[in-house]
């Protein structure tokens, strides 16, 4: 298997689980925050704030994932 | 390898110094923001007019949205903090127009922004507590907690950064890869989801980087 090979099948596999993690964990904290603010409709607000910038912290991990696969792609330091 | 998104086209060089297109594009925004301000901010009146009224309930709204995050007089934060908020906005929904790419999808735009944001959070912090106490603040709640509150400092501003630019580069991307694959008209829907993410990204970004001067101001107790 040659490295050019090797790295477009690292790239695909590194975007999948990048996604699929962040994905569970995004589904769950907008699951409790709309279970928040069904319970407590005044207090959406803060809620949602919170949830935003939660959010954009989970997916930085995806983020993460996804410059990894771009650095493989396109400067990847073996492949030249 | 050609259209990789991590390298930015050079458009012409001012002596030695390369001018790239994101700086080009940033030229242009600020020229637009400068003019547009200043016009707004003309005839500032007791009664006021049409404009008015929008241009303060914009400037009233990131106010109202500062207090909420640091509870404290939001008013020193104002400038820094309206400036990239707005900035961010025209910055990320730039790409919309044809022609135009947002200069946030490069790397040195978002890179440039957290280099700012890290800059006044420690500017911040040490005018409200002093260089000891600001200092003092990195090994609270014990001293074992140095290292951690240092290698945070830097890895949150990184996470900033790519954060901004993989958000956009990766809208602008998708789009273009289903322009060259299905044709003129399909990424319309595509590019809508984009302007919720362009204008998403900007006030995720503007809360963090409030969240974090708020932090270095109160020092310990919130951290």
């Amino acid at each position: 298997m040659d490295l050019q090979f090797a790295s477009i099948i690292a790239a695909a596999l590194t975007v999948s689980f990048g996604a699929f993690a962040p994905a569970l964990a995004e589904g769950r904290s907008v699951a409790a925050a709309l279970d928040a603010i069904a319970r407590q409709p005044e207090a959406a607000g803060p809620i949602s704030r919170t949830l935003f910038v939660g959010l954009a912290m989970i997916e930085t991990t995806a983020i993460y994932c996804l410059v990894i696969a771009l650095l493989l792609l396109f400067a990847n330091p073996y492949t030249g | 390898m050609e259209g990789s998104p991590l390298v930015s086209t050079i458009l012409f060089h001012v002596g030695p110094v390369a001018v790239s297109r994101p700086v080009v594009t940033t030229w242009a925004i600020m020229l637009v923001l400068t003019l547009g301000s200043t016009f707004a901010a003309r005839r500032l009146k007791p009664y006021p007019s049409r404009l008015q009224i929008v241009v303060e309930s914009v400037v009233l709204g990131i106010l109202d949205q500062i207090h909420a995050v640091v509870l404290k007089d939001a008013r020193p934060l104002l400038p820094l903090i309206g400036t990239l908020f707005i900035y961010l906005i025209v910055a990320n929904l730039s790409g919309v127009l044809p022609g135009v790419e947002a200069p946030t999808a490069r790397l040195e735009t978002p890179a440039a922004l957290a280099l700012i944001v890290f800059f006044s959070v420690h500017y911040f912090g040490i005018r409200a507590q002093g260089v000891l106490g600001y200092l003092a603040s990195f090994a609270k709640p014990k001293l074992i907690m140095l290292p951690l509150n240092l290698i945070s400092e830097v890895t949150r501003i990184f996470s900033l950064m790519v954060r901004l630019f993989g958000n956009v580069m990766s809208g602008e991307f998708i789009i273009a890869l289903v322009v060259a694959l299905a044709g003129l008209f399909v990424p319309i829907p595509l590019m809508a989801l984009e302007i919720v993410l362009g204008l998403v990204q900007a006030y995720v970004f503007t809360v963090l980087a409030v969240v974090f001067i708020g932090a270095a101001v109160a020092g310990a107790e919130r951290r």
